[in-house]
């Protein structure tokens, strides 16, 4: 049985009886999964249970001490094989803050060098006493192998193309608090945007998930290189009620949006053709001040990070007033420490 | 939930003024005094100890909210996380007399856990507690400054405090536990 078979399980299991004696009508969804592969098994319950636990989380942030006892004697550990700055250190930052115990292995530095397998290393990391496994892997759909072979609980820090549930939701909670309106507003019927290399962005797939369960009404804008196969996913997704829209116009894309996202355009992928050149991309699709003026007026920049400034976005915008950059770590260090503690729950 | 009533609006009305009587007494005069109510019945409760002073003694007595989930001892012990409500404590707790507000006290640990979440925010110069109901079992060496009523029960039985602001009327029942629940943290 595959861990996504075992997902769709859990999410038919009976609830557990809660703990406190409060009368049912009180208690919210509580949290059923065991892992956190994707967001696509999240039901939108799931998705509010996080961006609540989120709200609490900020809260602690905001202590004169910002520390919490709630994962004492938990051991994450945190096993990257990609590079990461702001994803690494983001989970470190959210596990010590809830009093966990973290391990971290970079895999360049690892036994990987010598030719140890995922799985072994991963049973490895086990029997040294790990609970909660954050994996980051080159390789889409490592984490579920991983969820395979690991007792405890798996959280996808990025694989490959496919996902990078943690961005999703922090976006999400950013998007939420920040867009102009009530704070926590639903997103129904905003116009957001996600411009640049859709084809090869994790951040891009997860949050097409997130951003149309929410009723956004999302655009994908890039090359038509960087946009293969989002067509299809579209008309499917229209059939399920889902809003989304593939073009390559960057100005359809902008026009009246409430809310742009600017993806990073890999220099490798220059190296395959499917670009012809960094600054071919900047004139066309970068994100600059003269385009963002075609969106509402009070709409806001998001960007999953690192950034190239000067290809996809602008020094300026990126620093500018719209701007949710440095939002967006903030929150998600608050995201990640509420789904640590939403999946620490659960006993394996 | 059925049951047989313990409490009703007027007792637990009476209840809290007496309450509010007597943390004024304790603390000669309302100056320095903060009320922080646990979550979630102890919040509504916290407001209406404050309100009662406020009638009393015209002073506005700070009233905050604390949510104990983070420092509970059984977190690593129970099958699914509780679901946090949060916590707000708009003043500045040091130097301050804190007296913790909740519905029922039983075993003591949610008062525990309530301190050490109360000194990461600073050291108040006393804390105090009042709750509504004391139904005994206590495992810590905790007892309350403000007792509402004193109600002996056994493990086997459920207290139910109702309020209007969260339940929609005022009420305290007891009842034996119908179902298999985990003992309540209170």
């Amino acid at each position: 049985m595959t861990v996504a078979d075992r997902e769709r399980e859990d999410g038919a299991a009976p609830i557990a009886v809660p703990i406190v004696d409060s009368p049912p009508d009180e208690q919210p969804v509580a949290w059923r999964h065991r892992h956190l592969l994707d967001v696509d098994v999240l039901s939108w319950a799931d998705i509010e249970l996080v961006m609540r636990t989120t709200d609490a989380m900020r809260e602690v942030l905001a202590r004169p001490i910002a520390k919490v006892p709630a994962l004492r004697g938990r051991n994450v550990t945190i096993l990257f094989y990609e590079a990461s700055t702001r994803t690494r250190v983001s989970f470190e930052v959210a596990a010590k803050n809830l009093s966990a115990d973290v391990v971290n292995i970079a895999a360049a530095t690892s036994s990987v060098t010598k030719g140890e397998s995922l799985v072994d290393t991963v049973r490895t990391v086990e029997a040294l006493g790990a609970q909660t496994l954050v994996i980051r892997h080159a390789t889409s759909g490592a984490p579920y192998l991983a969820a395979d072979t690991f007792s405890g609980s798996v959280i996808n820090g990025g694989d490959g193309w496919h996902a990078h549930p943690t961005q999703a939701l922090l976006d999400l909670y950013t998007l939420r608090s920040r867009l102009p309106g009530e704070p926590g507003a639903s997103l129904a019927g905003r116009k957001i945007a996600i411009l640049g290399d859709v084809l090869h962005s994790r951040v891009a797939r997860s949050n097409i998930w997130t951003l149309t369960a929410a009723g956004a009404e999302l655009w994908l804008c890039g090359p038509a290189t960087l946009l293969r196969g989002f067509d299809a996913w579209g008309v499917r997704g229209a059939a399920e009620g889902r809003r989304f829209h593939v073009t390559t116009s960057i100005a359809d894309a902008l026009r009246d949006a409430d809310a742009v996202m600017a993806l990073r355009i890999q220099k490798e992928r220059m190296a395959s053709g499917l670009l012809p050149s960094l600054r071919e991309y900047a004139a066309r699709y970068g994100l600059t001040r003269e385009r963002l003026a075609l969106a509402r007026p009070h709409a806001v920049v998001l960007h999953p990070g690192p950034m190239n400034e000067g290809v996809e976005i602008a020094p300026d915008v990126a620093a500018g007033t719209q701007s949710l950059i440095e939002e967006q770590v903030r929150n998600g260090v608050a995201v990640r420490m509420a789904l640590l503690y939403l999946l620490a729950g659960r006993q394996s | 939930m059925s049951g047989r009533q313990i409490m009703t609006a007027d007792e637990i009305r009476r209840a809290t003024v007496r309450i509010s009587h007597e943390i004024v007494e304790k603390q000669a005069g309302t100056a320095g005094l903060a009320l922080v109510g646990i979550q979630r019945r102890g919040v509504p409760l916290a407001r209406r100890i404050a309100a009662a002073i406020g009638d009393n003694e015209g002073a506005a007595i700070p009233v905050g909210a604390l949510d104990i989930t983070f420092y509970r001892d059984d977190l690593s012990l129970i099958a699914q996380q509780p679901v946090v409500k949060g916590t707000d404590l708009p003043f500045d707790l040091n130097g301050a007399t804190v007296v913790l507000v909740d519905d029922v006290l039983y075993t003591g640990r949610t008062i525990r856990a309530a301190m050490d979440a109360l000194v990461d925010f600073g050291r108040p110069q006393a804390i105090r507690l009042a709750v509504l109901v004391d139904r005994g079992h206590r495992e810590l060496p905790i007892r309350a400054d403000h007792v509402g009523k004193n109600v002996p029960t056994s493990r086997e039985e459920v207290v139910k405090v109702q309020l209007e602001e969260i339940d929609g009327e005022d009420a305290v029942l007891i009842d034996r536990a119908t179902e298999t629940v985990a003992a309540p943290v209170g």
